[in-house]
C-alpha cells in the first residue's frame, strides 16, 4: 500500500518536472538543458521574495513564476532564437545557460539547509494506513491540475491550438499564419513557468539546493525519453513508469539507486524501443 | 561598418602564397615553405618552449599541465563531435575513468607509472565505449543527453556502493620522478595525438567518419557499419580523455570522485567553441585561453564555471565559427571591398 501511495505521488512528481521540457520540446524542437536551472531559480527567487521583501506566500509565488516565465522567454528570444536548428549549438547554449544560472546561484550562496521553503499546507493525512503529507497530496492534486489545464489550453484556445499546430508541421502551421518564433517564445516562457510550478510545489518537500537542478533536468529527461520525446502521453506513462521503477527500487534496493533507475530506464527504451512508448515514426527517424 | 560600405561588398581571395603552396611545388621554394610551416612551428615550438619559460613559477607550470590535460580532453569532443557526429557533454566521465583505472593498477597491482599510463589509456577507453555502447545508435540531442547523465552516476555509484576507496578516493598513487617529465610527456603527447589525428581525419577513415556524421544512411548503404564507427571514434576521443586522467592522477597522487567533476566537462565545450570547432588545433587554443582565466578566477569558486558557460554563450552565438578559423582566414585569405 505504501509502494502504491508513494508511487503515485513520486509518479505525479517526475509528470511535473518532465511537463515543461516536453513541451518545449514538442514545440519548438529545443532541448532545454537549462530547464533544470529554471527550476531552481523559481526557487530562489520566491525565497528572496519571502524573506527579503515579506510578501506572502501566494504573491511571492505568482510573482516568481512569471519573472521565470519572462527569463525563459527572454532567453529563447535573444540567444537560442539566433542558433535554432543547428542542433549542437543549441544543445551547447541552452546548457551553457542552464550552468550559468545554477553555478551563479552557487556563487550568490545558495547552498542546502539554509534555503528552505514552508510547506504550504502542514499536517498529515491519512490514507489507507499510511500518512503523507498534506504537500504531497496537494502536490498530486496540482500536477492533476496541471494536466488538466494544459489539455484545455491546448485544445481549446486558439494559442494553445496554434502551439498544437507548430508541433504537429512547423511549415503549415506557418503557412496559415502562426508566427513559429513567436509560437516558440510562447512555449519556452510556458515551459519555463511549468518548470517554476513544479518548483514551487516540490521544493516545500527539501531544502532548494544547486544539485537539484541537474537532477530535475535529468529525470525530465529520463521522463522524456521513455515516453517518447515530445509527446504527452507518452511523458505522462512515463512519469509513472519510472516513479514506480523509482519507488520499488529505494524500497527493495536501497535509495542510493534511485537515480540509476533513470538511466536504466533510458538505455532498456532506447534498445528495446527506440521511439518511446509513446513515439512516432518521425521520431525514430531522428533517434538512430 | 556596414554603414561605410554602402553599395559594397566583401571580397575574399586566396592570397596567391596560399594558393601557390597549397600544391606539391610549395617545397621548391623558401618563402613558400615558410608560409606553410611558420603557423605550424609557432605551435610546437611555442608548446614545447612553454615548460622552460615557466621554470621560475611551479605553479603556472601545474597550470600548464592541467592545460594539455583539458586539451586533450576537448580534442577529443571535438573530434567527436564535428567529425563523427556525436556530442558529448560528459567528458568528465572519461577523465573519471582514466583517473581511477591508473590510481588502481599503480596501488593495487604495483605497476610503474609507466606502464599505468598506456594501460589505463586504452583500457579506460575500452571501458568509456562499452558503458556507451547502448546509446551509440542515437543521434544528437538524445547522445548527449545520455552521456551526460554518465559522468553524473558514476559519481554516485562510486559513492553509494563505496568502492575504490568511497568518497576518500585511491589515495597514495605513484608520483612522476620529476616535474620535467610530466611537463614533456603531456606536451609531447599533446602534439603528437593532435598532428597523429589531422592526419587521421584526412585519411580514407576520416572520410568515413564524416560520412557518419553528415549522412549516416548513406554510409549504411555503402555496407559500412556505423555502430562501429561509432564506437571506434568515441573509443579514440574517450582514450584521449582517460590518458589525461591517468595522467592527472599522477600528477595529484590521488583519484577521487571529483574527477567526474563538472569542470571536466564544460571546458573542453568552452575551449572547443572558442578556439573553433572541427579544427582539431582551435580547442588547444582554447585551453590555453581559457585554462588560465579559470585559474585566476579560482578564488570566486563556482563563478568561474559560469563565466566559462557566459564565454560560451557568447561565442555561440556571435562568433560560432571560433578564433582558429577566424584566424586561418585571415592568414590565407586577403579581403577587399569592392562596388558591386
Amino acid at each position: 500500500m505504501e509502494i502504491l501511495v508513494y508511487g503515485i505521488i513520486n509518479s505525479v512528481t517526475l509528470a511535473l518536472m518532465a511537463l515543461g521540457f516536453t513541451l518545449v520540446y514538442g514545440v519548438s524542437r529545443l532541448p532545454n538543458f537549462a530547464h533544470g536551472a529554471l527550476y531552481v531559480l523559481t526557487g530562489y527567487i520566491t525565497w528572496q521574495l519571502l524573506n527579503r521583501l515579506g510578501l506572502p506566500y501566494f504573491l511571492a509565488g505568482f510573482l516568481s513564476l512569471a519573472l521565470v516565465g519572462g527569463v525563459g522567454a527572454l532567453m529563447y528570444h535573444f540567444i537560442l532564437e539566433r542558433i535554432r536548428g543547428m542542433a549542437i549549438s543549441e544543445i551547447i547554449a541552452s546548457y551553457a545557460i542552464g550552468l550559468a544560472i545554477l553555478e551563479g546561484l552557487r556563487w550568490a550562496g545558495l547552498k542546502g539547509g539554509t534555503f528552505i521553503l514552508k510547506p504550504f499546507i502542514e499536517g498529515s493525512l491519512n490514507i489507507a494506513g499510511v500518512s503523507v503529507d498534506y504537500q504531497r497530496v496537494l502536490a498530486v492534486v496540482l500536477g492533476a491540475a496541471l494536466v488538466g489545464f494544459l489539455w484545455l489550453f491546448v485544445n481549446q484556445t486558439r494559442l494553445g491550438l496554434a502551439l498544437k499546430g507548430m508541433a504537429q508541421d512547423e511549415r503549415a502551421a506557418m503557412t496559415l499564419g502562426i508566427d513559429s518564433d513567436r509560437m516558440a517564445v510562447v512555449a519556452m516562457a510556458l515551459g519555463s513557468i511549468f518548470a517554476g510550478v513544479a518548483a514551487l510545489v516540490l521544493m516545500p518537500l527539501g531544502s532548494i539546493i544547486v544539485e537539484s537542478g541537474y537532477q530535475v533536468l535529468i529525470l525530465a529527461v529520463a521522463v522524456c525519453i521513455v515516453g517518447g520525446l515530445g509527446s504527452w502521453t507518452g511523458a505522462l506513462l512515463a512519469a509513472f513508469v519510472i516513479g514506480f521503477a523509482q519507488i520499488l527500487t529505494v524500497s527493495y534496493l536501497g535509495a542510493h539507486w534511485q537515480m540509476v533507475v533513470a538511466l536504466v530506464a533510458i538505455i532498456l527504451t532506447l534498445v528495446l524501443r527506440p521511439s518511446g512508448l509513446f513515439g512516432k515514426q518521425k521520431e525514430l527517424e531522428e533517434r538512430v | 561598418m556596414a554603414r561605410h560600405h554602402e553599395g559594397m561588398r566583401k571580397e575574399r581571395l586566396d592570397r596567391g602564397i596560399k594558393v601557390r603552396s597549397d600544391g606539391v611545388y610549395a617545397v621548391g621554394s623558401w618563402r613558400e615553405m615558410a608560409f606553410l610551416l611558420a603557423p605550424r612551428l609557432v605551435l610546437i615550438l611555442g608548446l614545447l618552449a612553454l615548460p622552460l619559460a615557466l621554470a621560475q613559477a611551479p605553479y603556472w607550470q601545474k597550470v600548464l599541465s592541467i592545460i594539455c590535460i583539458y586539451a586533450l580532453l576537448a580534442i577529443g569532443f571535438d573530434f567527436l563531435a564535428h567529425f563523427v557526429g556525436l556530442v558529448s557533454l560528459g567528458g568528465a566521465l572519461y577523465i573519471g575513468v582514466g583517473a581511477y583505472l591508473a590510481a588502481l593498477l599503480n596501488t593495487e597491482l604495483g605497476l610503474p607509472v609507466w606502464a599505468t599510463i598506456p594501460l589505463a589509456t586504452v583500457l579506460g577507453g575500452g571501458v568509456c565505449t562499452l558503458l556507451l555502447w547502448p546509446c551509440l545508435p542515437l543521434r544528437g540531442v538524445y547522445f548527449a543527453i545520455v552521456s551526460l547523465m554518465f559522468p553524473l552516476l558514476a559519481s554516485r555509484i562510486i559513492e553509494a556502493l563505496d568502492v575504490f576507496g568511497g568518497t576518500d578516493g585511491v589515495i597514495g598513487v605513484a608520483g612522476f620522478p620529476g616535474v620535467w617529465v610530466e611537463q614533456y610527456l603531456l606536451v609531447v603527447c599533446l602534439l603528437l595525438i593532435l598532428f597523429g589525428l589531422r592526419r587521421l581525419v584526412n585519411e580514407d577513415v576520416g572520410l568515413v567518419f564524416r560520412g557518419v556524421k553528415d549522412n549516416d544512411q548513406a554510409v549504411k548503404a555503402s555496407g559500412i557499419n556505423i555502430t562501429t564507427f561509432k564506437a571506434l571514434g568515441v573509443f579514440i576521443a574517450a582514450s584521449l580523455g582517460c590518458l589525461g586522467g591517468a595522467i592527472l592522477a599522477h600528477i595529484y597522487n590521488w583519484a577521487g570522485i571529483s574527477q567526474f567533476a563538472l569542470d571536466f566537462s564544460i571546458i573542453p565545450i568552452a575551449a572547443t567553441v572558442v578556439g573553433g570547432g572541427g579544427t582539431l588545433v582551435g580547442p588547444v587554443i582554447g585551453c590555453l585561453i581559457l585554462v588560465p582565466i579559470s585559474e585566476l578566477l579560482r578564488d570566486f569558486g563556482t563563478l568561474r564555471i559560469a563565466v566559462y558557460a557566459l564565454i560560451l554563450m557568447a561565442f555561440i552565438v556571435f562568433k560560432s565559427e571560433g578564433l582558429m578559423s577566424f584566424g586561418a582566414r585571415k592568414y590565407n585569405q586577403s579581403e577587399s571591398w569592392v562596388e558591386i
